[in-house]
Order: structure tokens, then sequence, then C-alpha cells
């Protein structure tokens, strides 16, 4: 009986969620979703719908003169829960665009869902490559990153570097799996050999079992196939364990700046890691990330929320082109128009919806060079576009015609 | 050299121990909501949030303040349980004379409240805290940390120490005494509120200490509590809810049954103590060690 009003009592809270607007057809409406309170919040939460309001605010509040209208919601890191905020959107709310969508399984089950019903898709969070691979859609563009773009960088990276055998952490869902496997992929095609791998449930707080696991295997590389809390969580354990200090070599695939933050430097010393944008990059990256730090309380954007802005940006600039927001005309206009912000160059959108961009190998800066808070990076070198993503034609995606 | 259902016995010997400090926290933090259960009647889901609370108010020490590890796990405890004592004061007072569910989701939601406050100031990544003990030991099978030893001791003498303060001196028979029957207990002269307010304050306080031993372990971060609340639930449903012995088994129990499900099943290792309560309820619902009430 405790525990059966328990459940009810969760239940009733998974259950609410952000108020709906009335809306009419003459608004352009986005809608923000991803994790607002869970492990992945600091990457993406609040900091995404700020990135999204400022694309908004840049581009005067109107489109075709009509207002633009932001709206926002927590998926909590669940598809069942991300599909149903998807469908009440798209049936009930006129929302014309589904935006950011971090953790790759929830992800994935939203492309289905724009595919289906014709939405406008523009992933800024999820990492795995499949949702440009086999699950791509007409509709889906995938903006910032993915697993293929991680797996090279710090892959290539640290198997060049002598580390040619490894052991793979990975979380136990749609983003480990597909991280493990490009990493893998790459390790192996840079001549390295692949041991074993563990795979743990995502969300853990001890990792010391699989860490022995991996210590067990004697790897050179311990690659950390997870992300956010999991990620920090491990790199703190493994120094416990005194597994770098045993010669074995740590892999952090997904590290954010918000991560190195979260673990100090002390801790996050040394460690390579693969982004597609950092705040202190170039002049354009710092103008931006001051006027986002405004918002923000102080702490820069991530990638993730970068390519947000990027993405929303884009977007509205698509459907100005196109002088409509119909979604097939507007997903035309968007590949055909080269993408160009402060973080893209002249990016190109391919068939398949991924977004071509630089890559950046980065390493976290000793305690004693690190100049200011959040002075976190040094870069290591960049990745061109074509080195940095899957060829077009290895992806099995349905959309290229072979 | 043998070898175990495939994993060698080094390996094994490792995931036991390893086993056995996870199970030192569950069996910290469910030895508290024993005692909060056995005694008030009252189910503290505030419990993991007080575990936070008490990592957090060593990271404040050592940041804000300068204070270190070891005055923190005296500090931090006391800092919490003070606001626990509050808390029961003003608001769950009032509650005993209600059915407890009442109670349940009251401190539901103060934990949800201070949460949020939490994540709204701190973010949901956390904050670093140094490890005190650095270093370890080669135990030929495995690389023991320092600081992991002292955690599985100190809580073996904390928890032993509680039952032992309970179940076998005067001041343990009092407590017990003004549960089963307050008014006959006030008639001797002893104060029944007072003694239930500290109560409540030195099961919050154990959580805390919980909390100051995870810091160096875990991340300090909003999230750690309702990580772990849900499975210190369980464990406690498995003891026996109110069983202060039945908590520290499950808990140490539990721990390594756990630990065995990472070598073996990992990607079950999450699930494994709730399959285990479900078995536990249906052949002895009042737990291993609890009596039916």
């Amino acid at each position: 009986m405790k525990k059966g009003l328990w459940t009810s009592c969760v239940a009733a809270l998974l259950a609410a969620t952000p108020a709906a607007a009335q809306v009419s057809d003459d608004v352009v409406k986005l809608g923000v979703m991803n994790d607002q309170s869970g492990l992945y919040a600091d990457i993406t939460g609040q900091g995404s719908v700020i990135a999204a309001r400022m694309a908004v605010e840049d581009a005067g509040g109107k489109v075709l003169g009509k207002p633009i209208e932001v709206i926002f919601a927590d998926h909590q890191n669940k598809p069942d829960v991300g599909s149903s905020i998807a469908n009440r959107w798209i049936d009930a709310e006129q929302v014309d665009t589904i935006v950011d969508v971090p953790t790759s399984s929830v992800g994935l089950a939203v492309q289905q869902i724009t595919k289906t019903k014709k939405r406008i898709f523009l992933m800024s969070g999820p990492a795995s490559s499949d949702l440009t691979g086999k699950a791509c859609s007409p509709y889906g563009f995938h903006w910032t990153y993915d697993t293929y773009m991680l797996a090279n960088g710090t892959g290539n990276a640290l198997v060049k570097a002598g580390g040619d055998t490894w052991f793979f952490l990975t979380s136990d869902y749609a983003f480990g799996h597909a991280l493990e496997r490009d990493t893998g992929a790459a390790v192996k095609a840079a001549g390295g050999k692949v041991l074993g791998a563990v795979r743990h449930p995502l969300n853990t707080s001890d990792f010391s079992s699989f860490l022995l696991q991996a210590q067990a295997s004697k790897a050179k590389v311990i690659g950390l196939a997870n992300a956010g809390g999991d990620t920090i969580n491990s790199i703190k354990q493994a120094a416990e364990f005194g597994i770098v200090s045993g010669g074995q070599r740590l892999a952090g695939l997904l590290v954010f700046v918000t991560d190195v933050h979260a673990l100090g430097l002390k801790t996050a010393q040394g460690l390579v890691v693969t982004e597609s944008f950092y705040w202190d990059l170039n002049d354009e990256t710092r103008a931006f990330s001051k006027r986002f730090m405004e918002k923000s309380g102080g702490k820069p954007p991530s990638m993730v929320q970068a390519g947000v802005y990027s993405a929303v940006a884009h977007y509205l600039k698509a459907i100005k082109e196109a002088g409509t927001d119909d979604a097939d005309k507007v997903a035309a206009k968007m590949r055909e128009m080269k993408v160009n912000d402060f973080m893209t160059k002249d990016g190109e959108i391919r068939i398949d919806g991924r977004v071509m961009r630089n890559a950046y190998l980065f390493q976290v800066k000793k305690p004693e060079e690190s100049k200011g808070p959040w002075d976190y990076y040094k870069l290591l070198a960049t990745i061109k576009p074509e080195d940095a993503f899957r060829p077009l034609d290895q992806g099995d995606c349905p959309l290229v015609k072979k | 050299m043998f070898e175990l259902l495939g994993i060698p016995p080094q390996a094994l010997f490792g995931q036991l121990l390893l086993g056995l400090i996870n199970g030192a926290f569950y069996a910290l933090l469910s030895l508290g909501l024993a005692v909060i259960f056995g005694l008030l009647n009252v189910i503290n889901f505030i419990h993991g949030a007080q575990y936070m609370m008490g990592a957090f108010v060593a990271w404040m020490l050592l940041n804000w303040a300068g204070i270190g590890f070891w005055p923190a796990l005296l500090i931090a405890p006391v800092v919490v349980a003070i606001t626990g004592i509050v808390i029961e004061r003003l608001l769950l007072r009032r509650l005993y004379h209600l059915d407890h569910l009442y109670g349940l989701l009251l401190t539901f939601g103060i934990a949800i409240i201070i949460e949020g406050l939490f994540r709204y100031r701190f973010g949901s990544s956390g904050q670093p805290y140094d490890n005190p003990l650095p270093g370890g030991h080669n135990l030929g099978f495995m690389y023991l940390p320092n600081y992991r030893g002292l955690v599985v001791v100190a809580s073996l003498l904390i928890c032993f120490g509680t039952w032992f303060v309970i179940e076998r001196t005067r001041l343990g028979s009092y407590l017990r005494a003004a549960t089963e029957n307050p008014t006959l207990v006030r008639a001797f002269g002893i104060n029944v509120p007072r003694m239930i307010t500290l109560t409540y304050g030195f099961g919050v306080g154990l959580a805390a200490l919980a909390g100051v031993m995870a810091a160096p372990i875990y991340q300090v971060s909003p999230l750690m509590g309702s990580n772990l609340i849900i499975v210190v639930f369980a464990v406690v449903v498995i003891g026996g809810m109110g069983s202060i012995m039945g908590s520290i088994v499950a808990g140490f129990g539990l721990g390594v049954i756990e630990g065995l499900t990472k070598v073996f099943y990992p990607e079950a290792s999450n699930t494994v103590i709730f399959v285990i309560m479900a078995i536990v309820l249906l052949i002895k619902p009042a737990g291993l060690f609890g009596t039916p009430r």
C-alpha cells in the first residue's frame, strides 16, 4: 500500500508537463524538448531554451510578419515521455518544429514521429549516428555532432598516440551502443584492437565494479562510451582506483565543457576530447558566448546549446527565403542554403540530414595553465568536415540513392 | 588456476569487496530510515535529499569556509540534523495522528523542493570534492583505495553501534516504549515529544553522515540522493520495515548481490534489487526480519 501510493505519486509527477498556450496557425512555434532536470540538464536544459530564444530575438521576433514562439518541455530521458510530448505538440498545439532532444533513444523516437507527421526536427542534443543512417528522415537535421565524429576525433588521436588496445565502458542504450560501435570501427581502422566492453545502466553512480573489469582487461585505453553524470563519475572513480597512475589511459568519448567544470581541472587534466564548439575558439564564439552568459548566469554555452542557436537561426532564414513554413519547402530550402554563423562556416546540409562542420580536438589544460574561470581547453587539431563525419554512402540512409 | 562460472577467483573476490563497500552506503541510509520508521512511524522520503545535503554542506564547508573533510564528518551531520529537527517541529509533528501516507506525501514534497533548490543553485552535474585519503593497497586480487576501506569499517561500526543503543541500552528501551505507549511513558516523567524530535534528528544525521562519506567518491550533485533513495527503500522493505538489524543485514547483503550482478550480467545491475524485493514480498510480506504490524 505504501509502495502503491508512492508509485502513484511518481506517476503523477511524471505526467505533469508545462501547460500549453492557445495558438493559431499564424504563429511559427518551436518546441525545445530536452532534459530539464536530470543528468543531461546542464549540457542541454534551460541553456538550449535560452539559445533558441536568442536566435528568435536575432531574427527580430517575427518571420514573414508572423510572431515566433518558443515553448519547452522535459522528456526526462524517457522515449515514451518524449513521444507523447511530440505527439501532443504536433497534434494539439500546432508546433511547427521540434528542437534539441538529447538522449539518442528519445531522439530516435521523435525522429520517427516527425518523419510520419511531416514536421521539421532540428537535432542538436542526440548523438547516435543512426539518426543520419538507417533512421534518417527528410525532415530531420542532425546539427551539432554525432557518435561517428566523436569516435574519429578522440579514437583516432589516441590510437596514433600508441593506445592500440581498447576496452569500453558503455552506457546501455542507443547512444552508448552507437558510440561503442563507431569508436570500435575507428580503432580497428587505425590498426588497433578492441579487447572487450561492459555495459552499465544509464544513470549509474558507482562504477567501481565496471572499472575493475576494465582494469583486469589490461587494455591500454579505457573508452568511456557514456555521457554527462555517468562520465563524470567514471573519471572520478578511475582516479580513485589508480587506473590512470597504473598506466591505463582514459578516453572520454563524449565530454562536454560543463563536465570538465564539474570534475575540476585537477581530475580532468590531460583528457583528450572532441567537440564542434568551444566558447573561447575565436572572436565570434567569444562574442556569442558573452551574450549567452549574460542570460545564463555566467555559464558559457555547451556545444549542444550553441548548436540549438545555429539550427534555429538557419531554420528561420529558410522560412523567410521559402516564403512559407510548409515543412517540405522549408526542408528543401534549408538543404539548398549554406549554414553560416559563429560556429559554422559554409556548412553544407547533406541529403541524409547531416550538417557538415568542423570538429575540434582539444586537450584539457593543467590547473596551472588555466587563466580564469572556464578556461579549460587547448586546441590540438581541427578536423575537416569530410574527415569528421561518415561518408554519405556508408550510412545506409534510405534517402541516399546508390 | 581454477575458474568459477567463467570468472577468475581474483575478480570474484574484488567484486565481493566492492559490493560490500556499496552495501555500506545502503546500510547507513536504510538504517536511518529504519530508525525513523520504527520509532516515529514516518516514512521519511526526505532521506535522499538529506543525504545530498550532507554532501553539499561538506562541500560548502570546504569551499566557503576552508574546513576540511574530517571536521566536516562531525559538523555536516549536525547542521543537517538541525534542519531536520526544524522540519519535524514545524511540519511532521502535526501529522503523527494521521495515517502515515500523509507523512509520506509531505516528506516526498519537501524532498522535491530541496532538490529543486539545489539544482537551481548548483546545476545538475555537481561539484568536485577531493579525496581526503588518496592512495590504496594492492591486496593481490584487487587494488583497494584506502578511502573505501575506511568507509566499510566506519559504516560497520556506526551500524552496530546504533543497533546496540536501540536494542540493548536503557535509552533505547525508553525509545521503544515511547512508540508503543507514549501516554504511559510520559506518566513516568519522560519528555516523549522531545525524545521523538531528537530521534528524528539522529536518523537525519545518519543520512547526512553517509552523504559526507559519499562526497569524495561520487560527484556532489543535487541528484545523488534521488538516484539512491529508491534502492534504499527497497533495501528497507527487504530487511523488514522498521527492523534495525534487518536494514543492516539487507544493506550489506544487497550490495554484495548487486556487485555480483555487475560481473555476470551488468545490464541488470539496476533492477536486481527490485527483483529480490518482489520475491521477498511474495514469500515473506513483512520482510526478512520484520514482524507484521
